[in-house]
């Protein structure tokens, strides 16, 4: 059945698209995309979206299924759903599953679960190193060839200058990204927040920015010898974003991420000791949020990404030092965004460029972009529709949020992949 | 002055009133730990649970001290490792002290935020006996009211704080109070000791102990933790008393009465000498007695709201 | 709200003379005698009494404070509690005659929880009570041994001793509290 999205305004970045058209969608692609266009077989399913937004379906490039291994915090078929309610119709997740997705058998294993569940599109993202433990390089190629989109060892960094440099240089012959996770940890050790006032203030071990930036650096000046593609995730920090803008000027190919969290919430929020605020990277203090949100502006920050960690209610309602670590994401992550757009420091199209385009373009996958005769992965937002966080009613299996209460502008009312409707409001 | 809390958590919350009224408090029930019958009906058939997740003999003690002379009854809960080691949250453990419905909850974590998770999830009065590295307030509370007691006033006294500051729940404590009530403070040790801009809570820093010391009218010596030597905060236990360690000498650059205090044990001879840790100056063991009065003071405090 | 003045400073003051002689009479002097003002209101007549006390017999009777507060039987129950309040008995009780000295005499509760304190500070050889006001509605079985006035009152009204030391004038004043 054919589908016809009218009257919403467009945004694609990809074209430099914004203005009121309607779409149809035919046999899962889009078939035109129009300024007006009317049903005449009767047929198709004609939705009515004045004053809703329609995106390219966002895509989210770094997120964490926890299957296999850790199936009580979030599964592949949650996580997807998860993903299709927060507009996602393309998502990345990382390997640091049990057992690590560093082989062709797991990353097939996530490719079949996700195919079953037929919701979102899921591509992995494999290990550098074998049980990410920064000793020997995974099979990138098999790994490729298995449907893996690009390689990190998220959750620690590869230690090892050499072993990093290999990693760049292999995977660059194959066209695909690193994505390192940049901490020190001889810097981080003890570590649950980020070091400064208040963390001297709440006598808690602190994280530097030192622990993020030292690695930073070196992955640049890596990337800088090898000429190889360098993703940097989770970006927290003012000097990571002062970096990363000083590489970009003198042509280092990097791109670089951050999350919702890191742009919307400081170490301010640690105060009452609550382990929904506890994450890593650590957030960071006023003067970092601030970089943050200019690096977004400049275009400094490529990508915002999820850093969706879901976890189960025992991880987190322990004391602060035994928490977890992480934020259940998907399913804020575009009306929090939104407020970047509210505030003035991106446009909507802006937005949808480090949420959509930008991301789908890292990762050399498809979408990002409304293209007729393109697989039709959309996502219709309300732009003016508040509503109240409450990760109970949520998809995902992890609840664990800092935003439990908040109320939010921006409001997901449809997610279609291949023009199949994967989440639809009420 | 109106008192309303319902949990002591730390210094931090407190204003300088509070801190009053706890201190005018603690002194009115200083007498009672000098009587033949060292016992007052005024907490009978309140229930106190003292809830230890890190060793603590003194502290545990002289709550328990506190609540017997009050005629509350007291118990003690110790637990050597975390409740997460035995597959039990702290929110388990919230729940299961609640159900027992005692009114006070007393307790000591090696984790910060310990006992504000636990104010959380639980309906009874919690007082912090020390989290992690966070806050001691009942520490800091009597080493107010030794102060106080000597010096007859808190305002515009220099006190000399020596130590592991970044490690140091006391010093943390400490200097939140003693700021509010108008001390000046200065911290002294290695920069290794010193937390990341700790100048923003209000105090002066020191790396040399014979300047902390200048004019000091109140010098408190933090205990040393040993094991810290590994992690590289300091060379050596040698080094740190040659340089940190109070001494009959360093000493007589402090105002003629100063007041020596340590929170105890006290190391002798690594943070300091055993004839200043003995002599005229040292107020050490009259913190000890003290510390029964804040004790019972905040006991009673927390129990119903003051008029 | 009606005010209405039942003493004066003169009669106060007579008052506690005649006390002062009544205590000396009963207790054959001052021998052993030991004055207790309860707080806040039995405090500055205590100091009075001695006063009055060696007047007559040139002998300075120990005096001391209490705070009963530690000893309310209302703690539990309260919503509010009050302060707490120092206590100052800088010598031991054993085998002296404690005169409890208060304000008003109402039900009695005070004083139980008075004497429940003084037992806890040795071993009186007897404890006495003397008042400046008795105004009845006795919850408990108490009575005074020396009263300044009886003064029957409805349990609405509200009975103010007022002090010099205190709030700067010498008067009993009933309010009408309703």
């Amino acid at each position: 059945m054919s589908i016809l999205l009218k009257g919403g305004r467009v945004v694609d970045p990809s074209r430099n698209l914004d203005g009121v058209k309607d779409i149809l969608i035919e046999e899962g692609k889009i078939a035109a995309i129009a300024d007006s266009m009317d049903d005449t077989t009767g047929e198709t399913r004609v939705v009515h979206l004045e004053g809703k937004v329609v995106l390219p379906g966002l895509v989210d490039m770094h997120t964490h299924l926890r299957e296999p291994g850790y199936e009580y915090k979030e599964t592949i078929r949650s996580g997807s759903e998860a993903a299709a309610a927060g507009g996602f119709t393309s998502i990345a997740c990382m390997p640091n599953t049990d057992p690590v997705n560093d082989s062709r058998a797991v990353t097939e294993y996530i490719v079949k679960r996700a195919g079953e569940c037929n919701l979102v599109h899921v591509y992995p993202v494999a290990a550098i190193s074998l049980r990410s433990e920064g000793r020997t390089l995974a099979e990138f190629g098999d790994l490729k060839e298995a449907g893996a989109v690009a390689f990190s060892d998220d959750g620690k960094p590869v230690v090892d200058s050499g072993l990093m440099r290999r990693a760049l240089e292999y995977a660059s012959s194959l066209g695909l990204v690193i994505i390192p996770h940049c901490e020190d940890l001889s810097l981080s050790a003890g570590g649950l927040m980020n070091e400064g006032r208040i963390s001297t203030e709440l006598g808690l071990p602190g994280i530097p920015t030192l622990a993020e930036e030292v690695m930073i650096a070196r992955d640049l000046l890596l990337a800088e010898y090898t000429g190889a593609a360098l993703h940097i995730s989770h970006v927290s920090s003012a000097g990571s974003v002062r970096m990363i803008r000083n590489a970009k000027a003198r042509g280092i190919p990097v791109t670089a991420e951050t999350a919702p969290h890191y742009f919307t919430l400081t170490d301010e929020a640690l105060r009452d000791f609550d382990p929904s605020f506890k994450v890593n990277p650590p957030l960071r203090s006023p003067l970092d949020r601030k970089a943050i949100r200019e690096g977004l502006r400049d275009g400094t920050l490529d990508v915002i990404a999820t850093d969706h960690a879901p976890h189960a209610a025992t991880d987190k309602e322990v004391e602060f030092e035994y928490a977890a670590s992480g934020i259940s994401g998907l399913e804020t992550a575009l009306a929090l965004s939104l407020r970047l757009v509210d505030d003035g420091l991106l446009t909507l199209s802006e937005l949808v460029r480090k949420m959509s385009t930008n991301p789908a373009k890292i990762l050399n996958i498809p979408g990002g972009a409304l293209l007729p005769g393109a697989d039709a992965d959309i996502t219709v937002f309300d732009p003016d529709r508040s509503w109240i966080v409450d990760p109970l009613s949520w998809r995902s299996k992890g609840k664990n949020s800092p935003f439990f209460g908040w109320t939010l502008k921006g409001k997901v009312l449809m997610t279609l992949v291949k023009g199949r409707v994967v989440y639809s409001e009420d | 002055m109106k008192w309303e809390r319902k949990d002591l958590l730390g210094i931090k919350d407190l204003s300088g009133e509070e801190i009053s009224l706890i201190l005018d408090t603690a002194e009115s029930f200083l007498e009672v730990s000098t009587r033949d019958i060292k016992k007052v009906p005024t907490l009978r058939g309140k229930t106190i649970i003292n809830f230890f997740v890190e060793a603590s003999t003194r502290t545990r003690t002289s709550f328990e001290i506190a609540g017997k002379r009050l005629s509350a009854d007291t118990i003690n809960i110790s637990a050597s490792t975390s409740s997460l080691v035995k597959g039990e949250t702290l929110a388990d453990t919230a729940r299961n002290l609640e159900a027992m419905n005692p009114d006070v909850i007393v307790i000591r974590h090696s984790c910060a935020g310990a006992p504000h998770m636990l104010a959380r999830l639980v309906r009874q009065s919690i007082i912090n006996a020390g989290d992690g590295a966070h806050e001691h307030p009942t520490q800091a509370l009597l080493d107010m009211m030794t102060i106080r007691s000597r010096k007859g006033t808190l305002s515009g006294l220099n006190v000399t704080i020596v130590g592991d500051i970044a490690h140091s729940r006391v010093a943390r404590s400490n200097i939140y109070g003693l700021n509010k009530m108008g001390a000046h403070l200065t911290v002294a040790g290695p920069a290794t000791m010193m937390p990341r801009d700790i100048r923003e809570l209000g105090v002066k820093v020191s790396f040399r102990l014979e300047e902390a010391l200048q004019d000091a009218d109140v010098v408190m010596m933090l205990r040393i933790q040993t094991e810290r030597e590994q992690r590289s905060v300091f060379p050596s236990l040698r080094e740190y008393s040659a340089f940190y360690c109070l001494n009959g000498d360093n000493i007589q650059r402090a105002r003629p009465d100063v007041l020596v205090m340590h929170p105890g044990p006290v190391n002798r001879g690594v943070e300091i000498s055993p004839e200043i840790a003995d002599g005229a100056n040292s107020v050490i063991l009259e913190q000890v007695t003290n510390g029964v009065a804040v004790r019972m003071a905040l006991l009673y405090l927390l129990t119903g709201a003051i008029e | 709200m009606q005010k209405k003045l039942v003493m004066d400073a003169a009669e106060i003051d007579r008052s506690l003379t005649r006390i002062a002689y009544e205590i000396l009479e009963k207790n054959k002097g001052v021998t052993d005698l030991v004055l207790v003002g309860i707080r806040t209101g039995g405090v500055f007549l205590a100091e009075r009494l001695q006063k009055k006390i060696f007047d007559i017999e040139g002998v300075k009777v120990p005096s001391c404070i209490l705070d009963i507060t530690m000893y309310r039987d209302d703690l539990l129950s309260a919503h509010r509690k009050p302060r707490i309040m120092k206590t100052e008995i800088p010598f031991s009780l054993d085998k002296k005659k404690a005169i409890l000295v208060d304000d008003v005499l109402f039900t009695g509760r005070t004083i139980r929880a008075a004497m429940d304190a003084l037992i806890d500070f040795g071993r009186p050889q007897s404890i006495q009570l003397a008042v400046l006001i008795d105004r009845g509605h006795r919850e408990l079985p108490i009575r005074a041994d020396f009263v300044g006035a009886n003064l029957p009152s409805f349990l609405w009204e509200e009975i103010s001793v007022n002090l010099i030391e205190k709030n700067g004038r010498d008067e009993v004043v009933v309010e009408d509290s309703n």
